[in-house]
């Protein structure tokens, strides 16, 4: 392509601001193996990373993909690696990486399955294993008998581990995941301890063994990378911490376990 | 089809009802990243004294600017209270009174505190746990991330869907007895929205092209406190736990609009209060144009951690402003869609075998203005009342043949091929038109109408649609294709859109959220009646009426 003249330049200049991103780009169909491209965008300074993979999908290349909906860090979908971190692709700014370029990529420890989309069908098989419903003790009263009575320091009990939002950060940070794929992971034992701290639910031992059955919870050395990049405070080593201790509590005592 | 609210609703009502049945749950997400999930402030209930039915009936109904059908607000208001309890007993964690009894919050249009409400995150901590109990249900198979792209029917009934799994690309059908639509609004067509980039009206377009009318389109509601910048929802809750509203002179001029309920006005009001202060030169002015300061400096950082987290939070991150200490910059923004696909108080729409529940349908309970938190329960709702309907009724339905589908699945997959993946002679983008589309919406078909701008909309649509004719993809993958999605969302919010602005067009009054600046008055003797929009063949919808039922309460004039 012929060089644009000066005139052409002076009449459309280049948008004032540029920043460049590095996308991961990989069908299984065309690619051997993964590979970045790099793409020149228009600046603000009030653009997210998920901003700029939208404004590359609008403008120049839709074939760029990735998941995401709320665009406001509720949803979940747009988890991916930010410079080397897992970050959630709606809450984080790219005036934060200054001058750039900026890396995305998909989220370690799952497999591609396109661009920055994970498969993350192990990762819903470990949500469902533990259990994560009131499992009542069949004295559930009826509908029309009205609520349970929870005062707000019972829900205060759980309230923290309720607030998960499926993102998978954790998993893409967790070391043990790493080496050992089928470790039920911290979003997981998060979820179970909520329920388990919940008034409402007599679980008890049966859902603590869902956690506790693999050895691979006792490799958590409790490094914290899971709370470290947790975008909800949720705090999952906080629960595998919880669990370790009720687990050996419950093989200490006969009638151990699930304190609430 | 869906898995947000009030499709998990469905399906586990579904799977109670008959256990031996095999419940499918469709969703091109996973079901956690439904658009139920930002839903903030509540789900209104009668949960005790001195509250009653009769009170939250016609607080819908005046919200309604009378446009709902009193017998399905009846059932609606008796149903909701024990579908908050059902959400109770399967762990949802409301907040609670230092009692251990469920809280409740005052909400616009609501004359009592009867909102139930999980601090500011209501619909994600509901979704979490109707999703989390739906997956101890044996006979519920989810289909994840599975794009339906037509509705099967046969001799007027509906079959089953045809769609793609979006990881393979590989089209197929699920013959069913019954199919219930769940897939919520399609708010994307506008530019500035709090809706998540799902809401995209697929369900609604999809019931609409096999011959289901879609029904009060033209009513729109714009929620007055999103982002200036994003469009992210800030909660009525705000107001309702007495956050306060003021334009660039720091007045509270509500008292000019609804001087007897102030910020706890309903939607459709306050965002036209909004506008006309703008209008009238005392909006702040800012990088994302005219907004209002929605102020709770005075609730205190106690009553901002407890109540509005969330709300901090967001503010906080999107905007740098800590709300504690600095009013927050709103404007009003495209929420919700009280049309939708016409059916009656069981979720059962005209076409035996298609049932729809939640946004994306229309029971008749939201009118011309839906109040704040009536969605959450109308979601739990119908969406049960259609999981039971359509198990109820499919009792007896002839599981459908293979034959004919087994051809339709060939015919579809040509279609995806010739006008989508296969097309190299286009020149379009898919986000550009799309771009277009939402600029025109909120530029013709906002807060304001005339009659003038839905001419104009008219005419623009049409020129949209010839664009799409000549789409071009950058992507022909076959493993998930988003840009395909893409594609095929905007057909559904072009026809979505279409409806809205005929409908809009036809009537000649202004009724709750619908505003025609030539028609300032509202018209009991022509318009109590519900707008029909039916599909045509290659021309503008088809409109028809329907008369309001009413039961006890006559239309008043509506003033708060």
């Amino acid at each position: 392509m012929a060089a644009p003249s000066q005139e052409l330049l002076r009449s459309n200049p280049l948008p004032a601001d540029t920043i460049q991103l590095s996308v991961t780009r990989y069908d299984p169909a065309q690619d051997a193996a993964p590979r970045q491209q790099t793409y020149e965008i228009p600046y603000r300074d009030d653009m997210v990373v998920l901003d700029a993979l939208n404004w590359i999908k609008t403008h120049m290349d839709g074939s760029v993909s990735y998941r995401w909906s709320c665009r406001m860090g509720i949803c979940g979908s747009c988890g991916m690696n930010v410079n080397g971190t897992p970050r959630l692709g709606c809450s984080v700014f790219l005036r934060d990486y200054l001058p750039g370029p900026v890396l995305v990529e998909p989220l370690p420890n799952f497999p591609v399955i396109r661009d920055l989309v994970i498969d993350m069908t192990s990762f819903m098989e470990k949500l469902s294993s533990v259990k994560p419903w009131v499992i009542s003790n069949g004295q559930e009263p009826a509908l029309a008998a009205g609520e349970h009575r929870q005062t707000p320091a019972q829900v205060e009990q759980y309230r923290q581990f309720s607030m998960c939002i499926n993102c998978m950060l954790c998993y893409a940070a967790c070391p043990v995941i790493a080496i050992e794929p089928h470790f039920v992971g911290p979003a997981a034992i998060a979820l179970a301890r909520r329920y388990d701290l919940d008034s409402r639910d007599h679980a008890g031992q049966d859902r603590l063994r869902t956690v506790t059955g693999s050895d691979a919870i006792w490799d958590c050395s409790f490094i914290g990378e899971c709370s470290a990049v947790c975008p909800k405070g949720v705090d999952p080593a906080k629960a595998i911490q919880q669990t370790k201790f009720e687990s050996t509590l419950g093989m200490l005592l006969p009638w151990g376990g699930v304190s609430k | 089809m869906g898995g947000g609210l009030a499709g998990i609703r469905a399906a586990i009502a579904a799977a109670e009802t008959d256990p031996k049945l095999r419940v499918a749950m469709v969703s091109k997400v996973y079901p956690m990243r439904s658009h139920t999930v930002s839903a903030e402030g509540g789900c209104a209930a009668v949960l005790r004294e001195p509250d009653s039915f009769d009170g939250h009936a016609f607080d819908t109904i005046k919200g309604s600017d009378y446009l709902a059908d009193q017998d399905v607000v009846e059932v609606f208001v008796r149903e909701a209270p024990l579908e908050v309890i059902q959400m109770e007993h399967w762990g949802c964690p409301w907040s609670r009174e230092p009692d251990g009894r469920i809280s409740v919050r005052p909400f616009g249009g609501m004359t009592t505190w009867r909102t139930c409400f999980a601090a500011d995150k209501s619909g994600f901590h509901m979704l979490h746990t109707v999703f989390q109990t739906s997956l101890q249900f044996a006979n519920i198979e989810r289909l994840d991330e599975f794009f339906v792209t037509s509705l099967i029917t046969e001799d007027g009934r509906c079959e089953g869907v045809i769609g793609f799994d979006m990881r393979s690309g590989e089209v197929r059908s699920l013959a069913a007895r019954a199919v219930i639509l769940a897939t919520g609004g399609n708010g994307r067509i506008y530019a500035f929205t709090t809706n998540g980039a799902i809401c995209t009206g697929d369900g609604m377009a999809l019931a609409y092209r096999a011959g289901v009318p879609l029904k009060d389109m033209e009513f729109v509601q714009f929620h007055p406190t999103g982002m200036p910048s994003t469009g992210i929802l800030i909660t009525e809750a705000v107001r309702g736990e007495g956050g306060y509203l003021t334009n660039a002179e720091g007045e509270r001029f509500l008292e000019r609009y609804v001087p007897n309920k102030m910020e706890l006005g309903p939607r459709d009001i306050i965002s036209r209060a909004m506008v006309t202060e703008f209008e009238a030169g005392r909006g702040l002015k800012g990088e994302y144009g005219d907004y209002m300061n929605l102020d709770v400096r005075h609730l205190g950082s106690e009553v901002i951690n407890r109540k509005l987290p969330f709300m901090r939070e967001l503010m906080g991150e999107y905007m740098g402003i800590d709300i504690v200490t600095d009013p927050m910059p709103v404007r009003p923004v495209e929420h919700y869609m009280m049309g939708g696909i016409d059916t009656d108080a069981s979720g059962r729409t005209p076409m035996p075998g298609l049932y729809a529940a939640g946004e994306c349908a229309n029971a008749g309970i939201n009118g011309a203005n839906r109040l704040g938190s009536n969605s959450l329960p109308e979601c739990l709702v119908f969406g049960a009342a259609a999981g039971r309907a359509a198990v109820h009724d499919a009792r007896g339905v002839k599981a459908p043949g293979s034959n004919p589908i087994a051809g339709l699945v060939k015919d579809e997959t040509r279609r995806i091929e010739a006008d989508f993946l296969g097309r190299s002679s286009g020149t379009e983008r898919v986000g550009e038109i799309r771009e277009d589309l939402q600029k025109m919406m909120d530029a013709q078909v906002g807060v304001f109408r005339t009659g003038d701008g839905l001419k104009t909309a008219v005419k623009e649509l049409a020129e949209l649609r010839d664009r799409f004719a000549r789409l071009k993809l950058d992507d022909h993958s076959r493993t998930f294709n988003t840009e395909l999605v893409t594609a095929l969302e905007l057909e559904n919010m072009l026809d979505g859109a279409e409806t809205i602005i005929e409908s809009a067009l036809a009537r000649q009054e202004s009724r709750g959220s619908h505003a025609r600046r030539d028609f300032p008055d509202r018209n009991d003797e022509k318009y109590l009646a519900h707008t029909l929009a039916y599909h045509t063949r290659g021309a503008k919808p088809r409109l028809e009426y329907r008369p309001v039922r009413i039961t006890q309460w006559q239309p008043q004039a509506r003033s708060y």
